[in-house]
């Protein structure tokens, strides 16, 4: 049989043998994560489940950074159930303040994910780590406890999306235009239940940053999992963060349900307009749009890559003075190179507010919620009516070149036109 | 085993913000979550419902977050069914294993009105409208009977962890 990448990493965590889409396999897990929303669930299911030990200490892992720093005693109160719980359990990868940094950009910095692995994560962002070749999907918080258990659960084998990327991507263009493009043109259910996987020649030449970025929105397409080939760029990646892994790619006559083409040089950067990640345009196309907030960050966009492109807008200009610019380093790596690089200085003196790693206003959880009337432009990756504060609120998604620039004109704006 | 109740017809698309907003998710409180559920598509929706009614929706209900505190909301809520065109695939995992049962009926939906009576009957796989129309539902697949059977997926590892 001729497999695609999901078909392979799944085949290699069960006896079973694979044959195709449609089929429930029991899998071997590389690692489970849960984050400060979704672990305390997990850890009452987990004891309702009789379970007295987790299946291997070293794979579980908990990230508590959706409202951390903890904005208020309730949300304390969960990072605190969950650090017991982690005490009790020994738990080796538990990250709480200082050490910790938005989950899916830590995670492949620490080295925890790498290629062929499966990994299952209490937040639909998961996905994000299939941008360097492992098989990674969300899923509840009592399926998280059925893997911290067993240290396995049940997939049923995606079919998958082939989507070849030719050509390469122009200045203030990267991985966010790319799968916004690719959500605009299949819609928000246009790969439910499915696999995405990206080839073709526009992936040799792209970052493992962009890769990343494009496999965390493949969620909002409605896939299980977006998946890129593990190839000589992504190994360089992992070695960094001490893995030795292999490269993974699909069998050259695997059996995919259909191939979208998608030419990607001269592609203007794009943006989803509220109140749903398909809503996708061309900045260019967009008009004059007042914006009140420009947040840069997430798990989405929040790497150094993302961090350079906002400040090669922002060096030597100023931040409209009725917009609230919130940068967000997504890690403390990530902070410390902005650090280094004199990013820092950049975002200061262009008036723009700097804040530890957290999830924060991406969800509406804190550190940057919108009133009734105000409007964002967000690099985060949902823009639900009310996702980031009021329900009478709006969120425009853009890649962090398009947010810097529009926080400094006061409207969406094309970085280009600078 | 049959269900009577209201039918409460929602969007296409609904979102996880849209049944239990992000600032609500400070609690596993089933009760407490059920308090706020939908009151990100509208602020006090759960105002109208009844303890077992019904909700309806169109293509892709549940999209976006993986927070299980969203068919946990609904229950709270006293639903315990919903019929949808579809439904995202985190979401349906989830309410499996929380109890909450789903129903895929396709463009069917669009059948039921809102405030409507409706009878489900889901070992015949069975929606019976007011006026007397039967919509048929796909069965729920084996494997996922074996964990419903099992009391949801904290009684199926219960009875793994015991048997081995």
């Amino acid at each position: 049989m001729h497999r695609t990448i999901a078909e392979k990493i799944l085949q290699s965590k069960t006896d079973q043998k694979i044959t195709g889409p449609g089929q429930i396999v029991r899998c071997k897990l590389s690692l489970v994560l849960a984050n400060d929303i979704t672990a305390p669930l997990a850890i009452k299911s987990f004891r309702e489940m009789g379970a007295n030990k987790v299946f291997d200490k070293d794979k579980v892992v908990f990230v508590c950074d959706h409202f951390t720093p903890n904005k208020d005693i309730d949300s304390a109160e969960q990072v605190s159930v969950t650090r017991s719980f982690a005490q009790e359990m020994g738990i080796t990868h538990y990250y709480e303040g200082g050490n910790c940094g938005i989950e899916h950009a830590l995670l492949p910095e620490e080295g925890l994910v790498g290629p062929w692995d499966l990994v299952i994560g209490a937040d639909s962002h998961t996905c994000t780590y299939g941008g360097i070749g492992a098989f990674s999907t969300g899923m509840g918080s009592t399926d998280i406890a059925a893997g911290m258990v067993l240290g396995e659960n049940w997939f049923k084998v995606p079919p998958s999306i082939k989507v070849d990327l030719h050509g390469k991507m122009g200045k203030y263009v990267q991985g966010k235009d790319v799968i916004l493009k690719l959500i605009g043109t299949i819609g928000v259910s246009g790969a439910l239940y499915k696999a995405l996987e990206f080839g073709g020649s526009g992936v040799d030449k792209m970052s493992i940053e962009s890769r990343l970025t494009i496999a965390n929105m493949a969620i909002e397409a409605g896939a299980k999992a977006g998946l890129f080939p593990a190839d000589k760029k992504t190994l360089k990646y992992t070695r960094k963060a001490g893995r030795s892994d292999e490269e993974i790619k699909p069998d050259k006559f695997a059996m995919y349900e259909s191939e979208i083409d998608m030419e990607i040089k001269g592609m203007a950067p794009q943006v989803a307009l509220p109140h749903l990640p398909e809503n996708v345009k061309g900045v260019d196309e967009v008009g004059e749009l007042e914006i009140h907030q420009a947040v840069i960050g997430s798990c989405t966009n929040g790497r150094i890559e993302d961090m350079r492109q906002a400040a090669d807008i922002l060096r030597g200009r100023k931040v409209d003075k009725h917009v609230r610019c919130i940068i967000i380093p997504a890690t403390p790596r990530v902070w410390s190179d902005c650090v280094h690089e004199g990013l820092m200085q950049v975002f200061i003196d262009a008036g723009a507010i700097i804040s530890p790693p957290t999830c924060g206003p991406c969800l509406g959880g804190h550190m940057g919620i919108l009133a009734k009337g105000e409007r964002a432009i967000s690099t985060t990756n949902r823009n639900f009516r009310g996702r980031m504060g009021s329900l009478d609120s709006e969120v425009i998604l853009s890649n962090p070149a398009v947010a810097a620039a529009s926080a400094v004109t006061g409207r969406v704006t094309d970085p280009r036109s600078l | 085993m049959e269900y009577k109740g209201k039918a409460h017809v929602v969007g296409e698309n609904i979102d996880t913000d849209a049944i239990i907003p992000a600032r609500f998710l400070v609690t596993t409180d089933e009760a407490e979550l059920g308090r706020h559920c939908m009151s990100g598509l509208e602020e006090n929706w759960v105002s109208r419902v009844s303890k077992g009614d019904i909700m309806v929706a169109g293509e892709n209900f549940g999209c976006g977050s993986s927070r299980e505190h969203a068919p946990v909301a609904i229950k709270g809520a006293g639903i315990p069914v919903v019929i949808a065109h579809s439904f995202a695939r985190i979401f349906y995992r989830n309410a499996f294993n929380t109890g909450l049962i789903l129903l895929e009926v396709g463009d069917e939906y669009q059948k039921i009105s809102d405030g409507e009576m409706l009878t489900v009957d889901t070992e015949k796989g069975t929606i019976t409208t007011a006026e007397g129309v039967v919509i048929s539902c796909s069965p729920v697949p084996s494997f996922m009977q074996e964990i419903l059977d099992a009391g949801g997926l904290v009684g199926y590892v219960r009875k793994q962890i015991g048997a081995e």
